[in-house]
């Protein structure tokens, strides 16, 4: 045996092989990232977070709640988002309509009060990162659903404001989580347009951005519903 | 002088012949990382590298704690790129995740460990390796694999990683692990461990690479083919 052989013949054979590794790795880095766009994201990661989608969707109970808070607890508001509202809206000609129940539904807010009134004090999470606590007082949309039902059960809902400027797609199961809200109130006043008057959902088993503001029409459907952020390379599922 | 030649595969002090006239020195190899534990740290680099670039990118839609002028953002061109760091972050944190477990398990089922934990007494000498690196120290250290300085980085390191993976599942699913985040100060307490974990992998990767460059080729050497050049 000769030591000065052997860590020459070793040498080159790690060396060899981290190069060989390395490159390995620099060009699958490369591939994945230049791979065709799939909604604003390269497949690969489209893929990863439908994967990632499906792990979340499997492990969701709906008796996971988020964390409610004491009134001293509340943050200053923040307004983000003006998506779908930047058209005038009559507040007074306001409906909501249910598309996909047995029979069409439209609603007018004292309609929808007519439903057991829920307030909870939660955490409202920007994807961007901050999040604010905030009292939000409306119905349960799992209550609105149970009155007027689907011919059966959807596996998503489709959201909208009236002039469609913003949409979201719901998975079904945050959709009945007792926590999800249509909200007509913030901090026990009535919505501000900005907050999204007269009517927004509050949803703290997802990111503000499915939080949509001044709903328009609430889909029942079976087809994965478009999302104004998911077609931008957002996570379309965006569940906490 | 060395302990890691015990059990290797070149046993053997041997004498090389065409130098050995100019460098009359007995050399011989002795095993010093396993071929696992390469794997596991070369791997994990890039990983790393991704997670905190692909981080950098979603920090910047909400610069909590460290702020930067926006200028600095466009300058390195990580600015107004969330949705994209984000699908690198839950893309990357598998492998990143499965590489750091795996290497747990490794170190655990080997036994590697033991080389890698601090124990009692560490502390103490882990000062003196300081005060040794800073010069202030004159007597030599005591030969080991890994000395006390190094035992308390490589094993806090792990212990960084299992609380970024830890905090980074309280910011990520919030409701469903709530508990969690609770346990971390509430969701905006989990966002700041976990940036906090970052700037701290930065730190330890500053010292690393300095005392990689410190020890010199042999020790760095090591860690590529796994065994090192020991002079009788």
């Amino acid at each position: 045996m000769n030591s000065e052989k052997d860590l020459k013949r070793l040498s080159r054979r790690g060396f060899l092989t981290m190069g060989v590794a390395a490159g390995a790795g620099y060009a699958s880095w490369k591939w994945l990232r230049t791979r065709p766009r799939e909604d604003g994201v390269a497949w690969p990661f489209r893929r990863v977070l439908e994967a990632n989608e499906r792990i979340a969707r499997a492990y969701f109970s709906p008796e996971r709640l988020s964390p409610e808070f004491r009134e001293s607890d509340l943050t200053r508001v923040r307004v983000n988002g003006s998506q779908g509202l930047k058209a005038p809206i009559d507040l007074d000609a306001w409906r909501l309509k249910i598309e996909g129940a047995a029979t069409p539904v439209e609603l007018t807010l004292d309609d929808l009060r007519q439903f057991p009134r829920r307030t909870s004090i939660t955490e409202l999470r920007c994807i961007e990162g901050w999040s604010i606590i905030v009292r939000w007082s409306g119905v349960r949309l799992a209550d609105v659903m149970e009155k007027f039902p689907p011919p059966r059960m959807p596996q998503y809902l489709a959201i909208e404001t009236p002039d469609r400027g913003y949409y979201i797609g719901l998975d079904i199961e945050s959709a009945l989580h007792p926590q999800t809200l249509l909200a007509f109130e913030i901090n026990d006043s009535p919505l501000p347009i900005p907050h999204g008057a007269p009517l927004r959902l509050a949803i703290p088993v997802k990111y503000g951005i499915k939080n949509i503001k001044r709903i328009g029409t609430i889909r029942y459907t079976d087809i994965r519903p478009a999302d104004f952020w998911g077609e931008r390379g957002y996570d379309w599922y965006a569940g906490h | 002088m060395v302990t890691a030649g015990r059990g290797s595969r070149f046993p053997q002090a041997t004498m090389k012949p065409s130098r050995a006239a100019r460098h009359p020195i007995l050399m011989h190899l002795a095993r010093k990382h396993s071929l696992a534990i390469r794997w596991f740290h070369w791997i994990n680099f890039p990983l790393l590298a991704v997670m905190i670039w692909s981080g950098i990118l979603i920090y910047w839609a909400y610069p909590a704690y460290v702020k930067l002028d926006p200028s600095t953002w466009r300058a390195l061109h990580v600015n107004n790129r969330l949705a994209e760091g984000m699908a690198l972050h839950f893309f990357f944190m598998w492998l990143f995740g499965v590489n750091g477990v795996l290497y747990v398990l490794y170190t655990l089922i080997s036994g590697e460990w033991r080389e890698l934990v601090p124990r009692r007494g560490t502390l103490r000498e882990a000062w003196n390796v300081l005060l040794h690196d800073l010069r202030i120290r004159k007597e030599p250290l005591p030969r080991k694999k890994f000395n006390a300085a190094q035992q308390i980085a490589y094993t806090s390191v792990i212990v960084m990683g299992a609380g970024s993976l830890l905090s980074g599942l309280a910011i990520y699913k919030p409701v469903q692990f709530a508990w969690l985040a609770w346990l971390f100060g509430g969701y905006q307490g989990a966002r700041f461990v976990h940036f906090w974990l970052t700037v701290g992998y930065v730190a330890f990767f500053l010292v690393h690479v300095a005392q990689v460059v410190r020890a010199g080729w042999n020790n760095f050497r090591a860690m590529v083919i796994g065994v090192e050049a020991v002079n009788e």
